[in-house]
C-alpha cells in the first residue's frame, strides 16, 4: 500500500504545515510510514509551493510523489502545473473560489478560504482543507489528525485550527454524494 | 533548562533539524556556522535550541572562521561542529588538516548539494564524497558518515562525535540535501540511552616533563589536556615532537603522519558501519550509499520480485571505507553495481578492491537517482552477462 499525496497552492496557504500533519498523522499516531518533502519558490508568500506525502505500510524507499492518488489544488497555478500528474482514479480536491477546473474535469470542491473567513481567519484555510481531505478520502483517522494538530501548534493556536478541522471535515457531509473525480483526463 | 537536552520521543522531523538534535543529544554546546542552503536548517535548529541547553552559537563571518572556532572550542573541551554545504566545505578543508595535526577531536556535516563551485543550491548532490577523504593537503584519516534518513542525521551526528572524540580526528556527516529536506519518523531514545564515548585524559599531573603528546596506547591515540586546566600545551599544525614543540626533522614528520594515519587505520573496525539487504545468497551486488540508497533498495527488491539474485551492501561509513566487506563480498558475487549521485567517485574505491566488473550508476546531481536506473543496470548484468565494461557506464 503506497499512497501519494500532493497538497499545492501558494506561498501562505498553509500547504507545507497541512502536509507535514497529515504526514505526523500517519508516522506518529497510525504507525505507518510517511515522507515528507516539500518544494517552494523563491519568494515569501505568493509564489508555488506544494508539500509531498508518501505514505505506505513498508518502509519507504523512493521519497518523492510521482502520480498522486490524492490532489488538493488551492491555486490555478496548482492546478494547471498539477492536475495532469495524478493517477487517473486519483482523488482530487480543488479550492472552488480559486480553481476554475477545466470543463470536462469533476473534482470534488470546498471553499476552503470562504469557510475558514466564516470562522474569522482565513489563514486556517489550510485545516479546512485538511478535515475535508481526512472526510473523502478514508486514508487517515479523524483523531490521529486532530493529535497531530495539537502537538504541532502552539496551545493558543490549537482551539481555532482543531474548529477549522472539524469545518472541513462536516463540510464533506453536506455534499450530496461524495464521488472522486473520475480518471478521464488523458495524461 | 535540564531535560531539554534529550528530545525523547517519537518525532516526525526535518532531516537538518534532527541532526541538530543528534548533535544536543551527543552533549554538542558549541557552534559556529555561516548559513548555506541545504544546511541552514541545523544552524537555525541550534540557534533556537541552544539557549535552552546552555550552548555557544556563533553566526561567523564565514567558514574559513567557523571551523577555526570549532577547532578552538573543542580544544578547551567542549563538543563542538559546524554545518555547511559545498561551497563552504571547500572554504574548509585546510583546517580539516589543522584538526587533524593537532588532534582536535570535531564534527563537520556538509549537506551536500549540486557542485562543483555554487551548482544548484537547494538540490542534491553526492559529489563531495572524495573531497571528504582527500580535500585537505598531505597525507591523512578521518571518518565520514553518509545518512539515507532523517533518523540516521540524528544517529550518525552522535556516532560522528562519539568517534571524533574517542580518536580525535575530525569526523564528516555527509548528507545531501534530500535526507537534510526531508520529513520522517524519527525516534530520539531516553538520555541514558544515548551512546557516549568520552575522550581519553590525561594520566599525569601537570608539570616539568609533562607531554601531551606521549601515546602509550595501542590504539595510538594520546590523552587530550584542554586548554585552561593547568598543563602548559602547544598546539601547532607544524610537525611537532612528543612535547608539542615543532620539530623539523624528516624522522619526526615520518613518525608524526604515519602514526596520525595508522591511528584511524589500526581503529577502523570501531568507526565502520555499514548494512545490508537481500545480500546473502546475492551475485549480483548493488553498493550505494545517502539518499541514492534509497533508490538501490528498491531496485534490488524489484529484481529479487523478478527472479534476479541482486543485493544491497549500504555504505553508512565512507571512510574508513569497509575494505573487508567487499573483499569479502567479492568471493560470493559475479558483479558489482556502484549507484551514486556523481559521475563516479565511490566506484574507484570499490574497483581497487574487486577483481570483478564493477557497472557505475551515476548522475551529476540535481536530482535524486530514482530506482529504474539501477534496476536497468541490474536486469543488464543478469542478463548480458557480467561482461560489462568496469564502471564507465554514461550518466541517466
Amino acid at each position: 500500500m503506497r499512497k501519494e499525496i500532493r497538497i499545492a497552492g501558494f506561498g501562505g496557504q498553509g500547504v507545507v504545515l497541512a502536509g507535514y500533519i497529515l504526514g505526523k498523522a500517519f508516522a506518529v499516531y497510525e504507525g505507518l510510514e510517511a515522507v515528507m518533502t516539500q518544494s517552494y519558490g523563491p519568494e515569501a508568500r505568493g509564489g508555488s509551493s506544494s508539500s509531498n506525502v508518501v505514505v505506505s505500510d513498508e518502509p519507504i524507499d523512493y521519497p518523492f510523489v510521482l502520480e498522486p492518488d490524492v490532489l488538493v489544488l488551492l491555486s490555478q497555478e496548482a492546478y494547471t502545473r498539477f492536475r495532469p500528474t495524478a493517477k487517473p482514479d486519483a482523488l482530487v480536491i480543488i479550492e472552488e473560489d480559486l480553481v476554475h477546473p477545466w470543463p470536462e474535469d469533476r473534482p470534488l470542491r470546498i471553499p476552503a478560504t470562504r469557510l475558514a473567513e466564516e470562522l474569522g481567519r482565513r489563514i486556517v484555510a489550510n485545516m479546512v482543507v485538511l478535515g475535508f481531505l481526512t472526510a473523502v478520502s478514508g486514508l487517515v483517522k479523524r483523531e490521529s489528525v486532530e493529535k497531530a494538530i495539537e502537538t504541532t501548534l502552539a496551545p493558543r493556536l490549537v482551539p481555532l485550527n482543531l474548529k477549522a478541522f472539524a469545518t472541513g471535515y462536516e463540510y464533506a457531509g453536506t455534499l450530496t454524494a461524495v464521488s472522486p473525480s473520475a480518471g478521464f483526463l488523458k495524461r | 533548562m535540564k531535560g531539554r537536552g534529550v528530545l525523547t520521543g517519537v518525532h516526525f522531523m526535518h532531516g537538518d533539524h534532527a541532526c541538530a538534535e543528534g548533535a544536543i543529544a551527543a552533549g554538542c554546546r558549541f557552534f559556529a556556522g555561516y548559513p548555506i542552503t541545504p544546511s541552514t536548517e541545523i544552524a537555525e535548529r541550534i540557534a533556537q535550541r541552544f539557549p535552552e541547553v546552555g550552548g555557544v552559537f556563533i553566526q561567523m563571518e564565514d567558514e574559513i572562521a567557523s571551523i577555526v572556532a570549532v577547532i578552538g572550542a573543542s580544544a578547551a573541551g567542549v563538543r563542538a561542529m559546524t554545518a555547511t554545504s559545498g561551497p563552504g566545505f571547500s572554504l574548509m578543508m585546510e583546517s580539516v588538516g589543522l584538526a587533524v595535526m593537532m588532534e582536535i577531536p570535531c564534527v563537520i556535516v556538509d549537506v551536500q548539494r549540486g557542485s562543483p563551485s555554487t551548482g544548484l543550491p537547494t538540490l542534491p548532490g553526492q559529489g563531495d564524497v572524495m573531497q571528504a577523504r582527500w580535500g585537505s593537503h598531505g597525507d591523512y584519516e578521518i571518518a565520514a558518515y553518509a545518512p539515507w534518513s532523517p533518523q540516521e542525521m540524528f544517529d550518525l551526528t552522535i556516532l560522528a562525535f562519539n568517534v571524533a572524540d574517542r580518536f580525535r580526528i575530525p569526523v564528516m556527516v555527509m548528507a545531501d540535501e534530500v535526507v537534510g529536506h526531508m520529513v520522517e519518523r524519527v525516534v530520539i531514545p531516553p538520555e541514558d540511552q544515548i551512546p557516549r564515548w568520552e575522550r581519553k585524559r590525561p594520566r599525569y599531573p601537570a608539570g616539568n616533563g609533562f607531554k601531551p603528546f606521549l601515546v602509550e596506547d595501542e590504539d595510538l591515540v594520546p590523552p587530550i589536556v584542554h586548554a585552561g586546566e593547568g598543563y602548559r600545551v602547544h598546539f601547532t599544525g607544524l610537525t611537532h615532537d612528543e612535547r608539542g614543540y615543532p620539530d623539523m626533522s624528516a624522522e619526526a614528520h615520518h613518525r608524526l603522519v604515519t602514526r596520525l594515519v595508522e591511528k584511524v587505520r589500526r581503529n577502523a573496525s570501531q568507526m565502520i558501519r555499514y548494512d545490508t539487504y537481500a545480500l546473502d545468497d546475492a551475485k549480483i551486488a548493488v553498493i550505494s550509499y545517502g539518499c541514492t540508497a534509497r533508490s538501490a533498495r528498491r531496485a534490488v527488491a524489484d529484481a529479487r520480485r523478478m527472479g534476479i539474485p541482486a543485493g544491497l551492501l549500504r555504505l553508512i561509513s565512507l571512510w574508513p571505507f569497509p575494505v573487508d566487506v567487499v573483499r569479502e563480498l567479492a568471493r560470493q558475487v559475479d558483479v558489482f553495481i556502484v549507484a551514486e549521485m556523481n559521475l563516479g567517485q565511490m566506484i574507484c574505491e570499490v574497483e581497487r578492491h574487486v577483481c570483478q566488473p564493477v557497472k557505475g550508476v551515476f548522475h551529476a546531481g540535481g536530482a535524486m537517482i530514482p530506482p529504474d536506473p539501477i534496476l536497468q543496470a541490474i536486469r543488464e548484468v543478469a542478463f548480458h552477462g557480467t561482461r560489462v565494461g568496469g564502471g564507465k557506464a554514461s550518466a541517466g
